[in-house]
């Protein structure tokens, strides 16, 4: 028994703007970002790459499965080079037919995670250079990502100052997995920086991290890492509330991105059990942690989580709030979000122009 | 006491272990000078993850004047199982035994547990069974410690923690699931933590609090590990009872993972149907704490969305502090299913249950 027939967005895709929060930049060749890096790291990265906490080098420990490689097979350019390497090819296959008025980058630095915190820092830099120069300067609509390598916060306060009042940046890119859970008061000078710029904090879902991505340590499956990603927003969003940072930076902005929104409603029931049983441990957090959830955080739609009747996922809109959700793509990625088909339930005109376009204007000042 | 049906089956009580030195009785000769002339550190193995004094671990009314709350039966009488008016209540007990690093050290001790419990709750109060308490560092070990209690039919469940060296779902484990599919035992798994890992993936969080709300990923990490490492179609009998973990993060667990599956398949071709149909076959959820929407009217959507009433189980989850007065059933419960949370589906997921008293 599922409820039919699955409804489909197209007829209105057309005349009404999206917002996709998530598209997937690539360089073209390895040696494209390294235009962007100094000589010496440069050199340091061809002699050494960027070394990460996984196995294996220059590419992700699990193996995506999927024919290409973690992208849609019909993503890779006419013109040879990786999924999401093509300004004119993403044009032709996203930003036109789909009717994106504004896509936001989110390139996946993998500066956010070499042990060489130096190393990282001028891939972050040289990420976002190539950002502006390669992608947002020759398309208006698209929108960069500041990179930083948080676990040296200073440098990543300094990335910040550089491309301080830069209106091509709409947000400030971290990984959710770092050497310690990110409420923690050793990045606070990250959000200090962001919150004084107006810029929102935005966490990708991520490949690599320090630690093991479960309690249990090490899954063995991709379909277990897939499903871990979510896991990992879950545990930035109660940090940063336990921690007390919405108290110390009242105006910060969270995004969640690339972990679907279903876990968000029972997330804020249990951490404000939590939060009730254990108040004399937490008198730094002033309100229930869903309040906090509810003013503070966002999230991107992508993946979509499907239930097997559609209709129960405006129960879980309703619980979240409507205005929190940011439609999504994953441009280029297997898993892509096809805004014409991702919602399997109809959405109200309202809540259809909310998700797709006007969250994510109203949070990112665009237009 | 407020529940609709009496001979409730209580699917969630902690009796308390004192101390290492009330398993002395239980311990051989050599384990017995072991552990109180060169392992005296191991005099008491509380659980980082309850702390003694912690207001999660225990209802302020319900701890005792002196001692570790849980550890007097007869407290336990008036304020369960009388209370509730239970017909039988399962005991878990949750002791540093299940987290210690030395294979050995945690088997003896797990084995004095089992030893303990049987003798002193079991034996004392006929309403009282028992989950199987064993140590995962070495799962043959485990596998003969279901073996050696498995004709005592007031063992009802083997427990595992939600967090250890490894997701549990790993082929290490399958001795373990063997012998309890033999001997038709589920596999309880308990919020709780070895400690081998970090509950996040960045690291410690802070706060008890935050290392409680993390309980519910463990869960999520391990029904997916079941899931993906193929244990059901091995073992097609086994039954997991996910105990004191929440409940309501499981929708949004059976859609993504049932639309992964539809995906990725190609990498786990032994789960031939569709995740959420397993889940509910294989899965069952003890209701405190259920974490619950706060408008009791939606409880009953979040019933609708899991798509089965069969998967609840009554727990009260004395003594840890999930609930105040006598409001053990989370408000909004559908009238309609509380027969089957309190009595029915605690039957048919613990099958030794149906028996009588051995």
């Amino acid at each position: 028994m599922t409820d039919a027939p699955a409804y489909v967005r197209e007829t209105r895709v057309n005349h009404r703007g999206v917002v996709d929060c998530d598209i997937h930049p690539m360089p073209a060749t390895p040696t494209e970002m390294a235009q962007f890096l100094p000589k010496r790291w440069a050199a340091h990265l061809a002699a050494y790459g960027a070394r990460v906490s996984q196995p294996f080098v220059g590419v992700v420990p699990y193996p995506r499965m999927t024919a290409g490689n973690g992208s849609r097979l019909d993503a890779f350019p006419p013109t040879g080079g990786l999924p999401g390497s093509d300004l004119d090819f993403m044009r032709q296959q996203l930003l036109d037919p789909l009717g994106i008025e504004y896509g936001i980058l989110q390139p996946l630095s993998v500066g956010s995670h070499t042990f060489d915190q130096g190393l990282g820092a001028a891939i972050c830099a040289a990420s976002n250079d190539w950002q502006l120069e390669k992608w947002v300067r020759p398309e208006p609509r698209l929108r960069a990502s500041l990179c930083v390598t948080q676990e040296d916060p200073a440098a990543a306060v300094a990335e910040i100052e550089r491309h301080a009042g830069n209106p091509a940046f709409v947000h400030v890119a971290l990984p959710p997995r770092a050497t310690e859970p990110l409420g923690r008061r050793r990045y606070w000078p990250i959000y200090c920086a962001a919150a004084e710029l107006g810029l929102p904090i935005a966490l990708h879902s991520a490949a690599y991290g320090p630690g093991a991505n479960s309690g249990s340590g090490w899954m063995s499956y991709y379909i277990e890492e897939h499903y871990a990603f979510a896991h990992s927003l879950q545990s930035v969003v109660t940090s940063m509330v336990m921690e007390g940072v919405f108290e110390e930076f009242p105006t910060l902005k969270v995004i969640c991105v690339e972990g679907g929104f279903a876990w968000v409603p029972a997330l804020g029931w249990r951490l404000d059990k939590a939060w009730h049983r254990m108040r004399d441990e937490l008198p730094h957090v002033k309100r229930p942690p869903s309040e906090y959830m509810r003013q503070h955080f966002w999230y991107t739609t992508q993946p979509m989580e499907e239930p097997e009747h559609p209709r129960h996922l405006l129960d879980v809109i309703a619980w979240i709030g409507a205005d929190r959700l940011m439609f999504s793509t994953d441009y280029p990625h297997w898993d892509f979000d096809d805004p014409r088909q991702a919602f399997k339930v109809r959405l109200s005109d309202e809540l259809d122009q909310a998700i797709f376009r006007d969250n994510a204007k109203a949070l990112y000042g665009l237009n | 006491m407020n529940l609709p049906y009496a001979g409730a089956i209580d699917c969630d009580i902690h009796p308390a272990l004192p101390g290492t030195a009330s398993l002395l009785p239980y311990l051989d000769e050599y384990w017995r000078d072991t552990v109180t002339m060169v392992m005296k550190g191991v005099a008491r193995l509380e659980l980082n993850s309850y702390p003694p004094n912690a207001p999660l671990t225990s209802r302020p009314d319900w701890r005792p004047t002196e001692g570790k709350a849980g550890t007097d039966l007869g407290l336990l009488r008036t304020h369960a199982l009388d209370r509730f008016g239970l017909r039988y209540a399962i005991c878990n007990c949750l002791y540093g035994a299940m987290a210690v690093y030395n294979p050995d050290l945690g088997a003896v001790l797990c084995r004095a547990m089992n030893d303990w419990m049987a003798k002193e709750w079991l034996d004392r109060e006929p309403r009282l069974r028992a989950s199987i308490v064993i140590s995962l560092m070495d799962p043959e070990a485990a596998a003969e410690e279901i073996e050696r209690l498995a004709p005592d039919h007031r063992f009802v469940q083997v427990l595992v923690l939600a967090m250890g060296e490894m997701p549990l779902g790993r082929r290490a484990y399958w001795p373990i699931y063997r012998a309890a599919e033999k001997h038709r035992l589920p596999i309880g798994v308990h919020a709780g933590s070895m400690m081998r890992h970090a509950p996040t993936q960045s690291g410690y969080p802070s706060y008890l609090a935050e290392d409680y709300v993390h309980q519910a990923q463990a869960f999520a990490t391990q029904t997916i590990s079941f899931l993906a490492e193929g244990v059901f179609a091995k073992f097609p009998e086994l039954r997991v009872v996910l105990i004191e973990s929440g409940v309501s993060w499981l929708p949004g667990l059976m859609w993504r993972v049932s639309k992964d599956w539809r995906g990725v398949r190609t990498e786990v071709p032994w789960l031939k149907k569709i995740p959420a149909d397993i889940i509910r076959d294989h899965f069952r959820l003890t209701i405190q704490p259920l974490d619950a929407p706060p408008n009791p009217d939606d409880v009953s959507r979040l019933l609708d969305q899991i798509g089965s009433d069969d998967i609840l189980l009554f727990a009260t989850d004395y003594p840890h502090w999930q609930f105040d007065g006598d409001d053990v059933l989370p408000a909004g419960l559908p009238n309609a299913s509380l027969r089957k949370i309190l009595i029915d589906n605690p039957l048919a997921t613990y099958p030794r249950l149906k028996e009588g008293h051995t």
